[in-house]
Protein backbone atom coordinates (compact mmCIF):
# COMPACT_ATOMS: atom_id res chain seq x y z
CA UNK A 1 0.00 0.00 0.00
CA UNK A 2 1.33 3.47 -1.16
CA UNK A 3 1.29 7.12 1.14
CA UNK A 4 0.63 9.99 -0.56
CA UNK A 5 2.94 12.93 -0.88
CA UNK A 6 0.01 15.16 0.66
CA UNK A 7 0.38 13.27 3.92
CA UNK A 8 4.27 13.61 4.26
CA UNK A 9 4.73 17.20 2.52
CA UNK A 10 2.97 20.63 2.04
CA UNK A 11 3.68 22.36 -1.44
CA UNK A 12 3.93 25.60 -3.23
CA UNK A 13 3.71 26.08 -7.29
CA UNK A 14 5.03 29.18 -9.02
CA UNK A 15 6.00 30.04 -12.80
CA UNK A 16 8.45 31.28 -15.05
CA UNK A 17 7.32 31.33 -18.81
CA UNK A 18 6.49 28.42 -19.65
CA UNK A 19 8.23 26.18 -16.63
CA UNK A 20 6.84 25.52 -13.71
CA UNK A 21 8.67 24.58 -10.03
CA UNK A 22 7.05 23.38 -6.96
CA UNK A 23 8.66 23.45 -3.72
CA UNK A 24 8.10 19.97 -1.85
CA UNK A 25 8.87 20.18 2.02
CA UNK A 26 8.79 17.62 4.56
CA UNK A 27 6.59 17.96 7.96
CA UNK A 28 9.40 16.19 10.07
CA UNK A 29 12.40 14.39 9.69
CA UNK A 30 10.88 10.87 8.63
CA UNK A 31 8.99 12.19 6.22
CA UNK A 32 12.05 14.21 5.08
CA UNK A 33 13.81 10.84 4.10
CA UNK A 34 11.08 9.39 2.94
CA UNK A 35 10.51 11.93 -0.05
CA UNK A 36 14.20 12.22 -0.56
CA UNK A 37 14.11 8.24 -1.32
CA UNK A 38 11.16 7.91 -3.50
CA UNK A 39 10.16 11.35 -4.74
CA UNK A 40 12.54 11.19 -7.51
CA UNK A 41 12.22 13.60 -10.65
CA UNK A 42 11.16 10.44 -12.68
CA UNK A 43 7.85 9.75 -10.76
CA UNK A 44 7.35 13.62 -10.80
CA UNK A 45 7.92 13.39 -14.34
CA UNK A 46 5.78 10.39 -14.86
CA UNK A 47 2.72 12.31 -12.89
CA UNK A 48 3.07 15.40 -15.29
CA UNK A 49 3.41 13.96 -18.56
CA UNK A 50 0.08 14.05 -19.35
CA UNK A 51 0.17 18.46 -19.27
CA UNK A 52 3.71 17.79 -21.84
CA UNK A 53 6.13 18.48 -19.23
CA UNK A 54 10.03 18.33 -20.75
CA UNK A 55 12.99 16.67 -18.39
CA UNK A 56 12.20 17.85 -14.82
CA UNK A 57 14.95 19.27 -12.88
CA UNK A 58 15.34 18.44 -9.33
CA UNK A 59 17.09 20.09 -5.87
CA UNK A 60 17.11 19.23 -2.67
CA UNK A 61 17.79 21.93 0.34
CA UNK A 62 18.29 19.94 3.41
CA UNK A 63 18.35 22.61 5.77
CA UNK A 64 14.82 23.46 4.61
CA UNK A 65 13.68 19.60 4.56
CA UNK A 66 12.58 20.50 0.80
CA UNK A 67 12.87 19.28 -2.67
CA UNK A 68 12.48 21.68 -5.41
CA UNK A 69 11.33 20.42 -9.00
CA UNK A 70 11.40 22.38 -11.98
CA UNK A 71 9.20 21.05 -14.52
CA UNK A 72 9.46 23.03 -18.13
CA UNK A 73 6.30 22.63 -20.69
CA UNK A 74 3.18 22.21 -18.29
CA UNK A 75 1.63 26.15 -18.40
CA UNK A 76 0.54 25.71 -21.94
CA UNK A 77 2.90 27.69 -23.52
CA UNK A 78 3.61 30.28 -20.73
CA UNK A 79 1.51 32.42 -18.36
CA UNK A 80 0.78 35.25 -20.64
CA UNK A 81 0.46 32.83 -24.32
CA UNK A 82 -2.07 29.42 -22.23
CA UNK A 83 -5.08 28.93 -22.80
CA UNK A 84 -5.66 26.69 -19.68
CA UNK A 85 -7.99 28.08 -16.74
CA UNK A 86 -5.14 28.24 -14.55
CA UNK A 87 -2.07 29.49 -16.85
CA UNK A 88 0.56 30.33 -13.71
CA UNK A 89 -0.02 26.33 -12.85
CA UNK A 90 -1.15 27.55 -8.81
CA UNK A 91 -3.16 24.26 -8.72
CA UNK A 92 -0.42 22.13 -9.83
CA UNK A 93 1.11 22.48 -6.19
CA UNK A 94 -1.79 20.06 -5.59
CA UNK A 95 -1.36 17.28 -8.59
CA UNK A 96 2.51 17.03 -7.08
CA UNK A 97 0.98 16.22 -3.37
CA UNK A 98 -1.45 13.70 -5.15
CA UNK A 99 1.33 11.37 -6.08
CA UNK A 100 1.79 8.23 -4.56
CA UNK A 101 4.79 6.87 -3.33
CA UNK A 102 5.41 3.06 -2.42
CA UNK A 103 6.22 1.95 0.90
CA UNK A 104 4.01 3.02 4.29
CA UNK A 105 4.49 5.99 6.65
CA UNK A 106 5.53 2.92 9.08
CA UNK A 107 8.51 1.39 7.16
CA UNK A 108 10.03 4.23 4.99
CA UNK B 1 35.49 50.16 19.58
CA UNK B 2 32.62 48.62 17.67
CA UNK B 3 29.89 51.37 16.50
CA UNK B 4 26.74 50.50 18.04
CA UNK B 5 24.45 48.22 15.61
CA UNK B 6 21.21 49.73 13.69
CA UNK B 7 17.54 48.45 12.56
CA UNK B 8 16.59 49.19 9.57
CA UNK B 9 12.81 48.35 9.33
CA UNK B 10 10.92 48.06 5.82
CA UNK B 11 6.68 47.29 5.96
CA UNK B 12 5.62 46.18 2.79
CA UNK B 13 3.14 48.23 0.90
CA UNK B 14 1.85 45.68 -1.97
CA UNK B 15 2.82 42.52 -3.70
CA UNK B 16 1.41 42.99 -6.92
CA UNK B 17 -0.53 45.82 -8.79
CA UNK B 18 -4.10 45.18 -7.42
CA UNK B 19 -2.90 44.35 -3.73
CA UNK B 20 -4.45 45.00 -0.66
CA UNK B 21 -4.25 48.65 0.59
CA UNK B 22 -5.32 47.67 4.08
CA UNK B 23 -2.87 45.67 5.42
CA UNK B 24 -0.44 48.59 4.42
CA UNK B 25 -2.39 50.78 6.42
CA UNK B 26 -1.97 48.74 9.98
CA UNK B 27 1.71 48.34 8.98
CA UNK B 28 1.87 51.93 9.25
CA UNK B 29 0.00 52.58 11.89
CA UNK B 30 0.81 49.41 14.14
CA UNK B 31 4.93 48.74 13.04
CA UNK B 32 6.68 52.09 12.59
CA UNK B 33 8.41 50.92 9.45
CA UNK B 34 11.39 53.19 8.35
CA UNK B 35 10.13 52.52 4.56
CA UNK B 36 7.07 50.93 2.77
CA UNK B 37 7.98 49.28 -0.51
CA UNK B 38 5.27 48.34 -2.65
CA UNK B 39 6.11 46.00 -5.57
CA UNK B 40 3.53 45.93 -8.20
CA UNK B 41 4.90 45.21 -11.09
CA UNK B 42 4.13 41.36 -12.92
CA UNK B 43 6.15 40.44 -15.69
CA UNK B 44 3.61 41.43 -18.38
CA UNK B 45 2.22 44.44 -16.76
CA UNK B 46 5.05 46.36 -18.06
CA UNK B 47 4.35 45.69 -21.95
CA UNK B 48 0.65 46.54 -21.45
CA UNK B 49 1.52 49.99 -19.61
CA UNK B 50 3.97 50.57 -22.14
CA UNK B 51 0.76 50.80 -24.75
CA UNK B 52 -1.32 52.55 -22.88
CA UNK B 53 1.77 55.55 -22.20
CA UNK B 54 1.30 55.36 -25.94
CA UNK B 55 -1.73 56.19 -26.34
CA UNK B 56 -2.09 58.80 -23.37
CA UNK B 57 1.87 59.89 -22.72
CA UNK B 58 0.92 60.80 -18.93
CA UNK B 59 -0.15 57.21 -18.46
CA UNK B 60 1.99 54.49 -18.11
CA UNK B 61 2.33 53.78 -14.47
CA UNK B 62 0.04 51.49 -12.12
CA UNK B 63 -3.78 52.35 -12.11
CA UNK B 64 -3.90 52.43 -8.49
CA UNK B 65 -1.13 54.94 -7.60
CA UNK B 66 -3.15 57.79 -6.47
CA UNK B 67 -5.14 55.66 -4.75
CA UNK B 68 -2.68 54.00 -2.89
CA UNK B 69 -0.86 57.76 -2.70
CA UNK B 70 -3.69 58.81 -1.04
CA UNK B 71 -4.14 56.10 1.85
CA UNK B 72 0.00 56.04 2.52
CA UNK B 73 1.39 59.55 1.89
CA UNK B 74 -0.59 61.28 4.77
CA UNK B 75 0.50 58.43 7.66
CA UNK B 76 4.68 57.94 5.42
CA UNK B 77 4.77 62.28 6.61
CA UNK B 78 3.56 62.02 9.55
CA UNK B 79 5.83 59.22 10.45
CA UNK B 80 8.54 59.91 8.26
CA UNK B 81 8.23 56.69 6.42
CA UNK B 82 10.20 56.77 2.82
CA UNK B 83 8.50 55.36 0.16
CA UNK B 84 9.67 52.83 -2.53
CA UNK B 85 7.84 51.47 -5.51
CA UNK B 86 8.00 50.31 -9.12
CA UNK B 87 4.55 51.15 -9.91
CA UNK B 88 6.35 53.65 -11.99
CA UNK B 89 5.44 50.69 -14.92
CA UNK B 90 6.72 52.19 -18.17
CA UNK B 91 6.40 55.87 -17.13
CA UNK B 92 8.50 55.96 -13.77
CA UNK B 93 8.83 59.81 -14.12
CA UNK B 94 5.55 60.40 -14.77
CA UNK B 95 4.45 58.41 -11.41
CA UNK B 96 6.94 60.37 -9.88
CA UNK B 97 5.13 63.57 -10.56
CA UNK B 98 1.81 62.61 -10.07
CA UNK B 99 2.84 61.32 -6.51
CA UNK B 100 4.31 64.81 -6.27
CA UNK B 101 1.26 66.22 -7.13
CA UNK B 102 -0.45 63.99 -4.88
CA UNK B 103 1.07 64.61 -2.02
CA UNK B 104 1.18 68.44 -2.42
CA UNK B 105 -2.69 68.62 -2.56
CA UNK B 106 -2.76 66.72 1.00
CA UNK B 107 -0.54 69.31 1.84
CA UNK B 108 3.08 68.03 1.73
CA UNK B 109 4.91 71.23 0.64
CA UNK B 110 8.52 70.20 0.65
CA UNK B 111 7.85 66.31 -0.86
CA UNK B 112 10.40 65.35 -2.73
CA UNK B 113 10.14 62.19 -5.53
CA UNK B 114 12.53 60.34 -7.62
CA UNK B 115 12.31 58.42 -10.57
CA UNK B 116 14.37 55.50 -11.50
CA UNK B 117 14.99 55.19 -15.38
CA UNK B 118 16.81 53.39 -17.96
CA UNK B 119 15.41 50.16 -17.50
CA UNK B 120 13.84 50.54 -21.38
CA UNK B 121 16.15 49.06 -23.41
CA UNK B 122 14.01 48.56 -26.38
CA UNK B 123 16.33 50.13 -28.75
CA UNK B 124 19.53 48.42 -27.53
CA UNK B 125 17.90 45.09 -28.28
CA UNK B 126 16.35 46.36 -31.45
CA UNK B 127 19.57 46.38 -33.13
CA UNK B 128 20.22 42.52 -31.75
CA UNK B 129 17.91 40.60 -33.13
CA UNK B 130 20.71 37.35 -32.99
CA UNK B 131 19.92 37.26 -28.72
CA UNK B 132 18.37 34.21 -27.79
CA UNK B 133 14.98 34.19 -26.11
CA UNK B 134 15.65 32.55 -22.85
CA UNK B 135 12.07 30.59 -22.74
CA UNK B 136 10.73 29.77 -26.12
CA UNK B 137 14.24 28.90 -27.73
CA UNK B 138 13.97 31.52 -30.46
CA UNK B 139 16.06 33.98 -31.95
CA UNK B 140 14.79 37.71 -30.75
CA UNK B 141 14.57 38.17 -34.55
CA UNK B 142 11.49 35.94 -34.32
CA UNK B 143 9.01 38.23 -32.83
CA UNK B 144 11.55 41.28 -33.99
CA UNK B 145 8.15 42.80 -35.51
CA UNK B 146 5.86 42.08 -32.86
CA UNK B 147 8.24 43.59 -29.53
CA UNK B 148 6.16 45.84 -27.90
CA UNK B 149 8.38 46.33 -24.46
CA UNK B 150 12.08 45.64 -23.44
CA UNK B 151 12.59 46.33 -20.18
CA UNK B 152 16.08 45.25 -18.14
CA UNK B 153 15.20 44.05 -14.78
CA UNK B 154 17.93 46.59 -13.09
CA UNK B 155 19.77 46.00 -9.69
CA UNK B 156 19.50 47.37 -5.91
CA UNK B 157 22.41 50.17 -6.77
CA UNK B 158 20.58 52.28 -8.52
CA UNK B 159 17.50 52.41 -5.87
CA UNK B 160 20.33 53.22 -3.11
CA UNK B 161 21.33 56.17 -5.38
CA UNK B 162 17.95 57.44 -5.68
CA UNK B 163 17.04 57.29 -2.27
CA UNK B 164 20.20 59.07 -1.57
CA UNK B 165 18.93 61.84 -3.41
CA UNK B 166 16.74 62.58 -0.21
CA UNK B 167 13.64 61.62 -2.09
CA UNK B 168 10.69 60.43 0.34
CA UNK B 169 9.15 58.63 -2.75
CA UNK B 170 10.96 57.14 -4.74
CA UNK B 171 9.23 55.67 -8.39
CA UNK B 172 10.99 52.48 -10.63
CA UNK B 173 10.35 50.99 -13.89
CA UNK B 174 11.24 47.05 -14.28
CA UNK B 175 13.59 46.62 -11.27
CA UNK B 176 14.25 43.45 -9.88
CA UNK B 177 11.67 42.73 -6.94
CA UNK B 178 14.36 41.75 -4.35
CA UNK B 179 16.72 45.00 -5.67
CA UNK B 180 13.80 47.03 -4.46
CA UNK B 181 14.17 45.96 -0.94
CA UNK B 182 17.85 45.29 -0.98
CA UNK B 183 18.43 49.08 -2.22
CA UNK B 184 16.93 50.32 0.55
CA UNK B 185 19.17 48.44 2.67
CA UNK B 186 22.68 49.35 0.94
CA UNK B 187 21.59 52.95 1.20
CA UNK B 188 20.49 52.98 5.11
CA UNK B 189 23.25 50.88 6.17
CA UNK B 190 25.34 52.20 3.89
CA UNK B 191 26.41 48.63 2.90
CA UNK B 192 29.01 48.09 0.01
CA UNK B 193 27.91 46.62 -3.04
CA UNK B 194 30.49 43.52 -2.93
CA UNK B 195 29.70 42.96 0.91
CA UNK B 196 28.56 39.10 -0.19
CA UNK B 197 27.10 38.01 3.51
CA UNK B 198 25.13 41.28 3.68
CA UNK B 199 23.77 41.37 0.13
CA UNK B 200 23.01 38.00 1.00
CA UNK B 201 20.67 39.05 3.82
CA UNK B 202 18.92 41.76 1.94
CA UNK B 203 17.89 39.90 -1.12
CA UNK B 204 16.53 37.15 1.06
CA UNK B 205 14.78 39.50 2.66
CA UNK B 206 13.41 41.12 -0.40
CA UNK B 207 12.39 37.15 -2.37
CA UNK B 208 10.97 37.04 1.37
CA UNK B 209 8.81 40.06 1.57
CA UNK B 210 7.89 40.57 -2.40
CA UNK B 211 4.54 38.73 -2.44
CA UNK B 212 2.98 40.48 0.25
CA UNK B 213 0.95 38.04 2.41
CA UNK B 214 2.42 34.72 0.86
CA UNK B 215 4.90 34.75 3.83
CA UNK B 216 2.10 35.55 6.27
CA UNK B 217 -0.46 33.03 5.91
CA UNK B 218 -1.48 33.64 2.06
CA UNK B 219 -1.31 30.99 -0.55
CA UNK B 220 -1.07 28.79 2.34
CA UNK B 221 -4.39 27.57 3.86
CA UNK B 222 -5.65 23.75 3.44
CA UNK B 223 -8.75 23.58 5.98
CA UNK B 224 -8.36 21.01 8.72
CA UNK B 225 -4.37 20.40 7.56
CA UNK B 226 -2.78 23.68 6.78
CA UNK B 227 -4.68 26.50 8.96
CA UNK B 228 -4.75 29.42 8.96
CA UNK B 229 -5.85 31.43 11.69
CA UNK B 230 -8.00 34.23 11.17
CA UNK B 231 -7.14 34.38 7.07
CA UNK B 232 -9.68 37.31 6.22
CA UNK B 233 -7.46 39.57 8.56
CA UNK B 234 -4.37 38.35 6.58
CA UNK B 235 -1.37 40.70 7.70
CA UNK B 236 1.47 42.37 5.45
CA UNK B 237 4.91 41.38 6.46
CA UNK B 238 7.88 43.49 7.73
CA UNK B 239 11.63 42.82 8.09
CA UNK B 240 13.96 44.02 11.12
CA UNK B 241 17.71 43.71 8.88
CA UNK B 242 20.61 44.89 11.05
CA UNK B 243 23.44 46.70 10.19
CA UNK B 244 25.63 43.36 10.61
CA UNK B 245 22.91 41.50 8.29
CA UNK B 246 21.37 39.66 10.95
CA UNK B 247 17.43 39.64 10.05
CA UNK B 248 14.27 38.83 11.12
CA UNK B 249 10.66 38.92 9.53
CA UNK B 250 7.65 40.25 11.53
CA UNK B 251 3.81 41.16 11.29
CA UNK B 252 1.90 43.09 13.47
CA UNK B 253 1.80 41.41 17.01
CA UNK B 254 -1.18 39.49 17.57
CA UNK B 255 -2.28 40.01 14.16
CA UNK B 256 -4.12 37.27 11.73
CA UNK B 257 -2.21 35.09 9.63
CA UNK B 258 0.58 33.15 10.58
CA UNK B 259 4.29 33.07 10.34
CA UNK B 260 6.51 30.39 10.91
CA UNK B 261 9.08 28.22 9.73
CA UNK B 262 6.32 26.91 7.17
CA UNK B 263 5.42 29.55 5.28
CA UNK B 264 8.52 31.12 5.44
CA UNK B 265 10.35 27.77 3.72
CA UNK B 266 7.65 28.10 0.70
CA UNK B 267 8.06 31.59 -0.31
CA UNK B 268 11.76 30.80 -0.04
CA UNK B 269 11.66 28.28 -2.74
CA UNK B 270 8.56 30.09 -4.58
CA UNK B 271 9.75 30.67 -8.19
CA UNK B 272 13.35 29.88 -7.52
CA UNK B 273 14.57 27.06 -9.53
CA UNK B 274 18.31 25.76 -8.47
CA UNK B 275 18.33 26.85 -5.43
CA UNK B 276 21.89 26.93 -4.62
CA UNK B 277 21.64 29.69 -7.48
CA UNK B 278 19.19 32.30 -7.54
CA UNK B 279 20.34 34.84 -9.78
CA UNK B 280 19.51 38.66 -9.00
CA UNK B 281 20.77 41.48 -10.59
CA UNK B 282 22.67 41.41 -7.08
CA UNK B 283 24.45 38.65 -6.69
CA UNK B 284 23.97 35.39 -6.93
CA UNK B 285 21.65 33.78 -3.96
CA UNK B 286 22.30 30.56 -2.18
CA UNK B 287 19.75 28.91 -0.20
CA UNK B 288 21.96 25.83 0.82
CA UNK B 289 22.09 26.48 4.72
CA UNK B 290 19.02 28.15 5.33
CA UNK B 291 17.00 27.60 7.93
CA UNK B 292 14.16 29.63 9.84
CA UNK B 293 14.02 30.12 13.80
CA UNK B 294 10.28 30.64 14.91
CA UNK B 295 10.62 33.21 18.21
CA UNK B 296 7.52 34.19 18.62
CA UNK B 297 4.01 33.72 16.77
CA UNK B 298 4.85 37.03 15.22
CA UNK B 299 8.33 36.91 14.57
CA UNK B 300 10.94 34.42 12.81
CA UNK B 301 14.46 34.83 12.26
CA UNK B 302 16.47 34.34 8.94
CA UNK B 303 19.51 32.29 9.36
CA UNK B 304 22.05 30.94 7.24
CA UNK B 305 21.87 32.89 3.68
CA UNK B 306 24.96 33.32 1.71
CA UNK B 307 25.97 34.63 -1.65
CA UNK B 308 28.57 34.48 -5.02
CA UNK B 309 29.26 37.72 -6.72
CA UNK B 310 26.74 38.94 -9.66
CA UNK B 311 26.58 37.56 -13.24
CA UNK B 312 28.09 40.14 -16.06
CA UNK B 313 24.45 40.23 -17.23
CA UNK B 314 21.05 41.98 -17.00
CA UNK B 315 17.92 40.09 -17.44
CA UNK B 316 15.71 41.59 -19.73
CA UNK B 317 11.93 40.72 -20.26
CA UNK B 318 10.51 41.31 -23.38
CA UNK B 319 6.80 42.06 -24.24
CA UNK B 320 5.22 41.36 -27.60
CA UNK B 321 1.65 40.91 -29.51
CA UNK B 322 0.82 37.04 -30.07
CA UNK B 323 -2.49 37.39 -31.21
CA UNK B 324 -5.60 37.04 -29.82
CA UNK B 325 -7.32 34.89 -27.69
CA UNK B 326 -11.51 33.98 -27.52
CA UNK B 327 -13.22 32.07 -24.78
CA UNK B 328 -17.03 30.76 -24.04
CA UNK B 329 -18.12 28.69 -21.36
CA UNK B 330 -21.32 26.86 -20.68
CA UNK B 331 -22.61 24.21 -18.13
CA UNK B 332 -24.60 20.88 -18.35
CA UNK B 333 -26.23 18.81 -15.07
CA UNK B 334 -27.81 15.81 -14.84
CA UNK B 335 -28.01 12.70 -16.07
CA UNK B 336 -25.73 11.95 -19.17
CA UNK B 337 -24.13 16.12 -18.50
CA UNK B 338 -20.60 15.11 -19.51
CA UNK B 339 -21.36 13.57 -22.82
CA UNK B 340 -23.40 17.04 -23.65
CA UNK B 341 -20.54 19.20 -23.10
CA UNK B 342 -18.33 16.99 -25.12
CA UNK B 343 -20.97 17.52 -27.69
CA UNK B 344 -21.35 20.67 -27.41
CA UNK B 345 -17.63 21.32 -27.76
CA UNK B 346 -16.95 19.36 -31.17
CA UNK B 347 -20.69 21.43 -32.19
CA UNK B 348 -18.52 24.68 -31.39
CA UNK B 349 -15.55 23.84 -33.45
CA UNK B 350 -17.18 22.46 -36.54
CA UNK B 351 -19.55 25.57 -36.41
CA UNK B 352 -16.40 28.27 -35.99
CA UNK B 353 -14.16 26.26 -39.06
CA UNK B 354 -17.80 26.51 -40.60
CA UNK B 355 -17.69 30.59 -40.26
CA UNK B 356 -14.17 30.69 -41.45
CA UNK B 357 -12.65 30.96 -37.78
CA UNK B 358 -9.09 30.85 -37.70
CA UNK B 359 -7.37 29.29 -34.64
CA UNK B 360 -3.96 27.89 -34.61
CA UNK B 361 -4.61 26.30 -31.18
CA UNK B 362 -8.30 25.76 -29.56
CA UNK B 363 -8.47 24.47 -25.93
CA UNK B 364 -11.39 22.51 -24.82
CA UNK B 365 -11.86 22.36 -20.96
CA UNK B 366 -14.65 20.51 -18.54
CA UNK B 367 -15.01 22.29 -15.20
CA UNK B 368 -15.05 20.11 -12.68
CA UNK B 369 -13.11 17.53 -14.66
CA UNK B 370 -9.79 18.12 -16.38
CA UNK B 371 -9.73 22.45 -16.80
CA UNK B 372 -6.58 22.50 -14.09
CA UNK B 373 -4.91 19.04 -14.46
CA UNK B 374 -5.58 18.27 -17.64
CA UNK B 375 -6.69 14.63 -18.42
CA UNK B 376 -4.78 13.02 -15.09
CA UNK B 377 -6.31 9.31 -14.31
CA UNK B 378 -7.93 10.04 -10.97
CA UNK B 379 -10.00 13.24 -12.72
CA UNK B 380 -11.57 11.91 -15.76
CA UNK B 381 -12.52 8.74 -13.52
CA UNK B 382 -14.68 10.85 -11.87
CA UNK B 383 -18.71 11.50 -12.92
CA UNK B 384 -19.56 14.74 -11.06
CA UNK B 385 -23.55 15.64 -10.96
CA UNK B 386 -22.38 18.56 -13.08
CA UNK B 387 -19.73 20.39 -15.51
CA UNK B 388 -18.96 23.49 -16.78
CA UNK B 389 -17.47 23.60 -20.34
CA UNK B 390 -14.98 26.17 -21.38
CA UNK B 391 -13.62 26.51 -24.93
CA UNK B 392 -10.64 28.58 -25.97
CA UNK B 393 -8.75 29.69 -29.10
CA UNK B 394 -5.87 30.93 -30.23
CA UNK B 395 -6.64 33.54 -32.80
CA UNK B 396 -4.55 35.24 -35.86
CA UNK B 397 -7.15 38.40 -34.99
CA UNK B 398 -10.05 39.59 -33.45
CA UNK B 399 -12.33 38.82 -35.30
CA UNK B 400 -12.05 34.93 -34.88
CA UNK B 401 -11.35 35.38 -31.40
CA UNK B 402 -14.95 36.96 -30.54
CA UNK B 403 -16.43 34.25 -32.84
CA UNK B 404 -15.31 31.30 -30.86
CA UNK B 405 -17.36 33.29 -28.12
CA UNK B 406 -20.01 33.83 -29.63
CA UNK B 407 -20.85 29.57 -30.92
CA UNK B 408 -20.55 28.82 -27.38
CA UNK B 409 -22.88 31.24 -26.20
CA UNK B 410 -25.02 30.68 -29.06
CA UNK B 411 -25.39 27.25 -27.24
CA UNK B 412 -28.27 27.88 -25.24
CA UNK B 413 -30.62 27.74 -28.10
CA UNK B 414 -28.52 25.38 -30.72
CA UNK B 415 -26.96 22.90 -28.94
CA UNK B 416 -27.32 19.75 -26.62
CA UNK B 417 -30.68 20.46 -24.36
CA UNK B 418 -29.81 22.14 -20.63
CA UNK B 419 -27.43 24.14 -21.73
CA UNK B 420 -26.85 26.58 -18.29
CA UNK B 421 -25.21 29.93 -18.28
CA UNK B 422 -23.43 30.18 -21.98
CA UNK B 423 -21.24 32.96 -22.26
CA UNK B 424 -18.86 34.83 -24.60
CA UNK B 425 -15.72 35.62 -22.36
CA UNK B 426 -14.67 38.37 -25.07
CA UNK B 427 -11.67 38.57 -27.26
CA UNK B 428 -8.33 39.65 -25.46
CA UNK B 429 -5.25 40.48 -27.40
CA UNK B 430 -2.38 38.70 -25.73
CA UNK B 431 0.68 40.62 -25.19
CA UNK B 432 3.59 37.63 -24.16
CA UNK B 433 7.05 37.91 -22.62
CA UNK B 434 10.18 36.44 -22.75
CA UNK B 435 13.63 37.14 -21.48
CA UNK B 436 16.74 37.79 -22.56
CA UNK B 437 20.11 38.68 -21.53
CA UNK B 438 22.43 41.51 -22.45
CA UNK B 439 25.74 42.46 -21.25
CA UNK B 440 25.73 45.05 -18.64
CA UNK B 441 26.99 48.23 -20.38
CA UNK B 442 24.64 47.85 -22.78
CA UNK B 443 22.02 49.95 -19.44
CA UNK B 444 22.61 52.81 -18.23
CA UNK B 445 20.05 53.65 -15.19
CA UNK B 446 19.64 56.66 -13.97
CA UNK B 447 17.68 59.34 -11.53
CA UNK B 448 15.78 61.92 -12.13
CA UNK B 449 14.43 63.79 -9.01
CA UNK B 450 10.73 66.41 -9.02
CA UNK B 451 9.97 68.48 -6.28
CA UNK B 452 11.06 70.94 -3.61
Amino acid sequence: MGILVYDLAHARAGDKGNTSSIAVIAYDEAGWQVLRRALTAERVARAFAHLGAGPVRRYEVASLKALNFVIPNVLGGGVTRSLRLDPHGKSLSALMLGIELPGSPEQP
Amino acid sequence: MNKPRTRLRIGVGAGMADDRIGPALQLLEQCDPDYLVCECLAERTIARETLSRKHDGARGYNPMLEERMRAFLPLCRQKGVRLVSNMGAANPVGAARAALEIGRELGWRDLQCAAVVGDDVIDRVRAHPELPLLDRNLPLEDILPRLASANAYLGADVVRDALATGAQVVMTGRVADPSLFLGVALHHHQWASDDLPRLAAGTIMGHLLECSAQVTGGYFADPGKKDVPRLAELPYPYADLYSDGELFIGKPDGSGGRLDRMTCTEQALYEIHNPAAYVTPDCVLNLDGLHFEELTPDRVAVRGISARGRTDSYKVVVGYFDGWIGTGEVAYAGVNAIARARLAAQTVQERFRLDGGEASEIQVDLIGISSLHGNYPASMASDPYEVRLRVSARCPDKKSAHLLGDHVRQLNMQGPYGAGGPVNLGAKEIIAVDAVLIPRDWVNPQVVTTGA
